[in-house]
C-alpha cells in the first residue's frame, strides 16, 4: 500500500509544487522576460529551425548587446525561457502553460506553423498576452482576429497568397509571355488545399485551362509519377503548393525529368537558402512563395546580420517578417514603457512601426503588406507580387531550361 | 470485500479525487499536468483491458483516439456536447468491431504491425477525404469547454475505465481473455467463444481510447489528420502500459505517472538534450526494472502474485514455433 | 508512355522499399530483435554520407566504404553490450520482443538526440549521381537506379548466402528455431550477434544511398522504420525474397496508383494493400504458417 499513497501523495504535492512554484518573481523588474517554445524536433522542425527560431536568437542577442529595451527610462536585457514544442500540439499548449503559469514571463513568442499558433491561441488570449503569429497562413484568420483580440497574424491568407500566384500569370499572359495551360499539384495539407482550392478558383475565373490538378499526400518524396503526368500534357505553367522536403523533390525530379514549363512554381522551401544551395544555377526563374526586395538596405543589413550572428542566410519569405514582428514587440513595449501586455498589446493594435519590412501597422491585427510571389533571380529571391507595390520588379519569364 | 481491495479502492479514489480537485486549487499548469496524466493513464488502462490479458500488443490506439477527436471536430458544434461523445465512442465500437473481425486470424507481429498499418490507413482516408470533398485538410474546434471540465471528464472516463477493468476481471469475459493469453488454442478446446471474447475486448477498449480522444480535442483549436493520428500516441501508450506492466489493472498507471512527470521534467529542463536524456533514462528504467512497475512495486512489499500470467506479452507461439 | 513510366518508377520506388527494409529482416527475423531505431540508424548514415560529401568533399560511394564497415561494428557492438542481456534474461521470444521494443525505442532516442545536436532540425540533401539515363524515352534518375540495383545485389546475394552456405544455413537454423540451433551445435549467439550487426550494415548501406536522392532531417527516422517493418511483416518474417517482392509490388502499386488512379491515395492504397495482404496470407506472403 505504501507505494499508492506514496503516489498519491506525490501527486498531489507535485501539483501544489507545480502551483506554488515562482509565485517569487514580482516587484522591479531587472529584466525582461520571454519565453517561447519552438519545434527544435519532430516534423515542424525543419520549418522551425530554418525561419523561427534563428531570428529569435538573432533579436535577442541584438538586443542583449546594445543594452536591452527600453522601459520607461531603464534598459531592460532580455532573459528567455525555451522550450521545444516537439511539434506536438499537446506539448505546445502545455509549454506555453509552463511559460506563463511557472516561468511567469513577461512576453511569448509565437510556435512554428498554423497548427501551433492555433493550438496555443486560445491559452495566450485567456491569459492576456499579445501573441504576434507569423508562420501562420490560414483562411481563417480574420475569424480568429476576431476572436482572440490580442493576436496578430502576420502570415496572410491562403487565398491571398493563391490570388498573389494567378496575378501574376494573368499579367505574364496580356503581356503575351505564356499560354494558359496550367498544371497544379499540392500536398493534401490545410495549407496546400486552401491554396489549390483558391487557386483552382482564381484560374478559372481569369480563364486559364487548368490541364492537370491531383494532391498528394503529406510526406511524399516520390513525385515522379506527378511530374511524368504533367510532362506529358505540356503545360506552360506548373505549380505546386509544397512543403520543403517536396519542394526539393519536386524541383529534383522536374530537373531529373525534364519538365520545363516557362513558370515553375514551388510553394514553401522555394525560399529557403537549402533550395539555393541544392540547385546552385539551376534556380534562376524559379518561382515561389515570399520574397524579399533585395535592395531595400534594411533588408541587406538584416541578411548580413544574420549571416554574422547565426552562420547561416535567413529564409527569404517569413524570416524577414519573423524578425518584424520582434521589432514591433520591441517598440510597443518601449512606446507603451511598461511591462503591462494590456498596455503593450494596445500600443500593436495601434501603432505604426518601422521595421526592415517597412512599416507595419496592425489595425485589423493582420499585416497584409508581405509578398505574395518571389522569384530567384541573379542568385537573390526577388520580390514579384503584388505587382505595383514599391520594390517588386517583373517577373523573368520563360524559365531557363534546366542545366 | 477484502482489506486489500479496500485500500486498492481507496487509493484510487484519492487519486482521482486530487486529480479532479486540481481546476479549484491548481494553476492552468497543473491542470495541464493532470490533464495529461489523465489522458495517458485512461489511454494505457484502456490499451491494457484487452492488450493486457490477452497479449495482443495492439498500436491502433491512436486510430480509435482520433477517430473520437474527429468526431468533435465534425458534429462537435452541431450537437449537444453529450451526444457528440456518445457518437464518438459508438464510432469507436464500431470500427474496432469491423477490424476485429478481420483481424482475427493474426497473431503476434503480424497483429502488431497490422494494427498500426490500420491506423496509417486510417489517416490517409480521412486525409484523402478531407482534401477532396471537404474543402480543406485542417478542421476548427470551437468550443466552449474550459480546461477544467476537460479535467473533470477526463477523471470520470478514467474511473471508468478502472470499474469496467474491475468488473472484466471478476467476470467470464476476463477469464476468457486470459486463456486466449495462455494459450490461445486451448482456450479454444475448452469451449470458450474466443472470437467473441476478443471482439467484445477490443471493441469496449476502443470505444474508450474514442471518448478520451473526443475529450481532448477541444483542447487544440485546430485538428488535421496528422495531428489526430499522430502515430506517437500509439507508441507512447503501448510504452507506458508495457512499462508499468500490462498485467494488471493498475499496472499501466504506475507507468504513466514516471513516465509522463520525465517527459515533462526532461523537457521543462533539457530542452535542447530532452532526446538524449530521454532515450539514456529509458534504457536505464528498462534495464533496471525487468518486470516493469507493478513487477517492482510487488516484489519490494512483497505481494503475492495474482493469478494471471504478467501478461505484457504478445500472443506469440512459444519459443521456436513460429 | 504512361504505362512504361508506371513501370519503372514502382521499379525504382520499389527498389527503395526493399533496400531499406533488408537490414531489418536480417534483424528482426533471425536476431529476432524488434529494432525500432531502425530508421534511427539510416538516417544517421545518411548525415554521414552528407557530412563526408560536403565536408570532406567525400563520394558517397566511397562513404558507404567507411560507413558500412563502422555500422556493422557498432551494431556488433550494440548487440553484444545491449542486448544480450536482454536476450539473456528473456524467459520466451515474446518476452525477448517486449523487452527489444522498450530497449530500441530508448535506443531511437539517444540516436536521434546524437544527430540533433549535431546538425540541428534542419533539412539536408545534396547531390550525387542526379544524372538521368533515358529508357525508351522515359528517363530515369542513376542514384535512384544504383539504389533498385543495390536491392537486387543485396537481397538476391543475402538469399543466396543464407540458402547455399553453412553460415547461412546456421542464421537460418537460428531464426527457425533458437533452441533446436543449439543442440546441433550453432553458436546461437554468435550467429544472432552477426545477423544484428549484418543487418545494421544494410541499413547504414541504404542509409546512404537513398540519400543521394532524398531529403532528410533527425525526425524522419519513425518514417523509415514503419516502412521497413510494413515490407518485412508483409513479406513474412526473415524472408528476403519476401521483402523484395513485398518492397516491389508496394513500388508499384504507389506508381500505378499516382499514374492512373489518383496521387492522393498512393499511401493509402499502399496500406490497404499491406493490410490485404495480411487478411489474406496471416503470416506474410513468403511467411510459414506457425504451428
Amino acid at each position: 500500500m505504501k507505494l499508492r499513497r506514496c503516489s498519491k501523495i506525490l501527486a498531489v504535492t507535485a501539483a501544489l509544487a507545480i502551483a506554488g512554484l515562482g509565485a517569487a518573481h514580482a516587484q522591479q523588474p531587472s529584466s525582461i522576460r520571454i519565453g517561447y517554445a519552438v519545434s527544435k524536433t519532430g516534423p515542424y522542425a525543419g520549418g522551425a529551425t530554418t525561419t523561427t527560431l534563428p531570428n529569435y536568437q538573432l533579436w535577442v542577442k541584438e538586443i542583449n548587446d546594445a543594452g536591452g529595451i527600453k522601459v520607461g527610462d531603464r534598459r531592460l536585457p532580455i532573459e528567455v525561457v525555451e522550450y521545444d514544442d516537439r511539434s506536438s500540439s499537446e506539448e505546445a499548449v502545455r509549454a506555453i502553460e509552463r511559460l506563463i503559469n511557472q516561468d511567469k514571463v513577461d512576453f511569448v513568442l509565437a510556435p512554428w506553423g498554423t497548427a501551433l499558433n492555433l493550438a496555443v491561441g486560445p491559452v495566450l488570449d485567456r491569459a492576456g498576452y499579445p501573441h504576434l503569429a507569423v508562420t501562420s497562413v490560414s483562411d481563417m484568420i480574420t475569424q480568429l482576429s476576431k476572436r482572440w483580440k490580442n493576436a496578430f497574424f502576420f502570415g496572410d491568407t491562403s487565398a491571398n497568397y493563391a490570388r498573389g500566384v494567378v496575378s501574376v500569370l494573368d499579367q505574364l499572359r496580356k503581356d503575351g509571355k505564356i499560354g494558359d495551360t496550367v498544371a497544379m499539384v499540392s500536398v493534401a495539407d490545410q495549407f496546400g488545399i486552401e491554396l489549390s482550392k483558391a487557386a483552382q478558383a482564381a484560374l478559372d475565373k481569369a480563364g486559364f485551362k487548368l490541364v492537370y490538378n491531383q494532391n498528394y499526400p503529406i510526406g511524399t518524396q516520390d513525385l515522379q509519377s506527378l511530374v511524368n503526368e504533367m510532362r506529358r500534357r505540356n503545360p506552360d505553367v506548373v505549380l505546386a503548393f509544397s512543403y520543403p522536403p517536396d519542394t526539393i523533390a519536386f524541383t529534383d525530379q522536374a530537373k531529373a525529368l525534364g519538365l520545363n514549363p516557362k513558370v515553375f512554381y514551388t510553394a514553401v522551401g522555394t525560399a529557403f537558402p537549402l533550395y539555393k544551395q541544392r540547385f546552385g544555377d539551376n534556380i534562376e526563374g524559379v518561382m515561389g512563395t515570399g520574397g524579399i526586395n533585395p535592395n531595400s538596405p534594411a533588408i541587406k543589413d538584416y541578411m548580413e546580420r544574420h549571416q554574422k550572428a547565426l552562420g547561416k542566410e535567413p529564409d527569404r519569405w517569413l524570416s524577414p517578417v519573423t524578425y518584424a514582428s520582434l521589432q514591433v514587440l520591441q517598440q510597443a513595449i518601449e512606446r507603451a514603457g511598461t511591462l503591462d501586455r494590456q498596455a503593450v498589446a494596445k500600443e500593436i493594435r495601434s501603432g505604426t512601426f518601422d521595421t526592415i519590412v517597412g512599416q507595419i501597422s496592425l489595425q485589423d491585427q493582420v499585416y497584409s503588406g508581405g509578398w505574395m510571389v518571389g522569384q530567384w533571380q541573379n542568385g537573390e529571391f526577388q520580390a514579384i507580387a503584388p505587382l505595383n507595390r514599391d520594390g517588386a520588379r517583373p517577373a523573368l519569364v520563360p524559365k531557363p531550361a534546366w542545366k | 470485500m477484502t482489506l486489500r481491495q479496500l485500500l486498492l479502492l481507496t487509493a484510487g479514489v484519492g487519486l482521482l479525487a486530487a486529480a479532479a480537485l486540481t481546476p479549484l486549487i491548481g494553476s492552468g499548469y497543473a491542470m495541464s499536468m493532470a490533464i495529461n496524466l489523465l489522458m495517458f493513464t485512461a489511454l494505457a488502462t484502456a490499451w491494457a483491458l484487452f492488450s493486457g490479458p490477452t497479449g495482443y500488443i495492439s498500436l491502433a490506439t491512436v486510430a480509435f483516439f482520433g477517430i473520437g477527436a474527429y468526431t468533435v471536430a465534425v458534429v462537435g458544434e452541431a450537437l449537444p456536447w453529450g451526444l457528440v461523445l456518445a457518437l464518438a465512442a459508438g464510432l469507436g465500437f464500431l470500427v474496432a468491431l469491423v477490424v476485429g473481425l478481420s483481424t482475427l486470424r493474426l497473431r503476434g507481429v503480424y497483429f502488431v504491425i497490422f494494427t498500426f498499418g490500420l491506423a496509417e490507413l486510417i489517416r490517409q482516408l480521412v486525409t484523402w477525404y478531407e482534401a477532396n470533398h471537404a474543402g480543406s485538410v485542417g478542421r476548427f474546434v470551437f468550443l466552449d469547454i474550459s480546461q477544467a471540465q476537460i479535467v473533470w471528464q477526463l477523471t470520470a472516463v478514467t474511473a471508468v475505465v478502472f470499474l469496467l477493468g474491475a468488473l472484466l476481471q471478476r467476470s467470464r469475459l476476463g477469464l476468457t481473455l486470459r486463456m486466449i493469453g495462455d494459450d490461445e488454442t486451448v482456450a479454444l478446446h475448452c469451449g470458450a467463444n474466443t472470437t467473441a471474447a476478443k471482439l467484445l475486448a477490443f471493441s469496449l477498449s476502443a470505444a474508450l481510447m474514442a471518448l478520451v480522444g473526443a475529450i481532448v480535442a477541444p483542447r487544440w483549436t485546430y485538428l488535421d489528420p496528422t495531428i489526430a493520428f499522430n502515430p506517437v500516441v500509439s507508441f507512447q501508450v503501448l510504452i507506458m502500459a508495457l512499462l508499468g506492466g500490462a498485467g494488471r489493472l493498475y499496472g499501466p498507471l504506475l507507468g504513466v505517472i514516471p513516465l509522463v512527470l520525465l517527459f515533462e521534467y526532461l523537457s521543462a529542463h533539457f530542452p535542447n538534450h530532452f532526446s538524449i536524456l530521454l532515450g539514456v533514462t529509458f534504457l536505464a528504467i528498462v534495464y533496471l526494472v525487468p518486470n516493469g512497475v507493478a513487477g517492482l512495486a510487488e516484489r519490494y512489499l512483497g505481494r503475492p502474485r495474482p493469478s494471471q500470467p504478467a501478461a505484457a506479452a504478445p500472443a506469440q507461439p512459444k519459443e521456436g514455433t513460429s | 508512355m504512361p504505362i512504361l513510366d508506371a513501370l519503372l518508377n514502382g521499379l525504382t520506388l520499389g527498389g527503395m522499399y526493399a533496400l531499406v527494409a533488408v537490414g531489418l529482416t536480417l534483424q528482426y527475423g533471425v536476431a529476432r530483435i524488434m529494432n525500432l531505431a531502425y530508421g534511427e540508424c539510416l538516417i544517421a548514415a545518411a548525415f554521414a554520407a552528407y557530412w563526408l560529401f560536403s565536408g570532406l568533399g567525400l563520394s558517397p560511394l566511397l562513404g558507404l566504404g567507411l560507413v558500412v564497415p563502422l555500422a556493422f561494428a557498432l551494431h556488433w557492438l550494440l548487440y553484444r553490450l545491449l542486448l544480450v542481456p536482454l536476450v539473456r534474461r528473456a524467459k520466451s521470444r515474446a518476452a525477448l520482443e517486449v523487452d527489444s521494443i522498450l530497449a530500441t525505442f530508448g535506443l531511437l532516442f539517444i540516436v536521434e538526440g546524437i544527430v540533433l545536436v549535431l546538425f540541428g532540425g534542419n533539412y539536408y540533401n545534396y547531390a550525387y549521381l542526379a544524372g538521368v539515363l533515358d529508357i525508351g524515352g522515359t528517363p530515369l534518375a542513376y542514384n535512384r537506379l544504383l539504389a533498385l540495383g543495390f536491392a537486387l545485389v543485396l537481397g538476391l546475394g543475402l538469399y543466396l548466402l543464407l540458402t547455399r552456405t553453412r553460415g547461412g544455413t546456421a542464421l537460418r537454423a537460428v531464426a527457425v528455431d533458437p533452441v533446436a540451433a543449439q543442440l546441433v551445435a550453432i553458436d546461437v549467439r554468435a550467429a544472432a550477434a552477426l545477423a544484428f550487426a549484418l543487418g545494421g550494415a544494410l541499413v547504414a548501406a541504404s542509409g546512404v544511398l537513398v540519400s543521394m536522392f532524398l531529403t532528410f532531417n533527425a525526425a524522419m527516422g519513425v518514417v523509415f522504420t514503419m516502412k521497413a517493418l510494413i515490407v518485412v511483416i508483409m513479406g513474412g518474417v526473415g524472408n528476403l525474397a519476401g521483402c523484395l517482392v513485398a518492397g516491389l509490388l508496394l513500388g508499384f502499386a504507389e506508381s500505378f496508383v499516382a499514374t492512373y488512379l489518383d496521387p492522393g491515395l498512393t499511401i493509402a492504397v499502399n496500406f490497404a494493400l499491406f493490410l490485404f495482404i495480411l487478411i489474406v496470407r496471416p503470416n506474410g506472403l513468403f511467411g510459414r504458417a506457425s504451428a
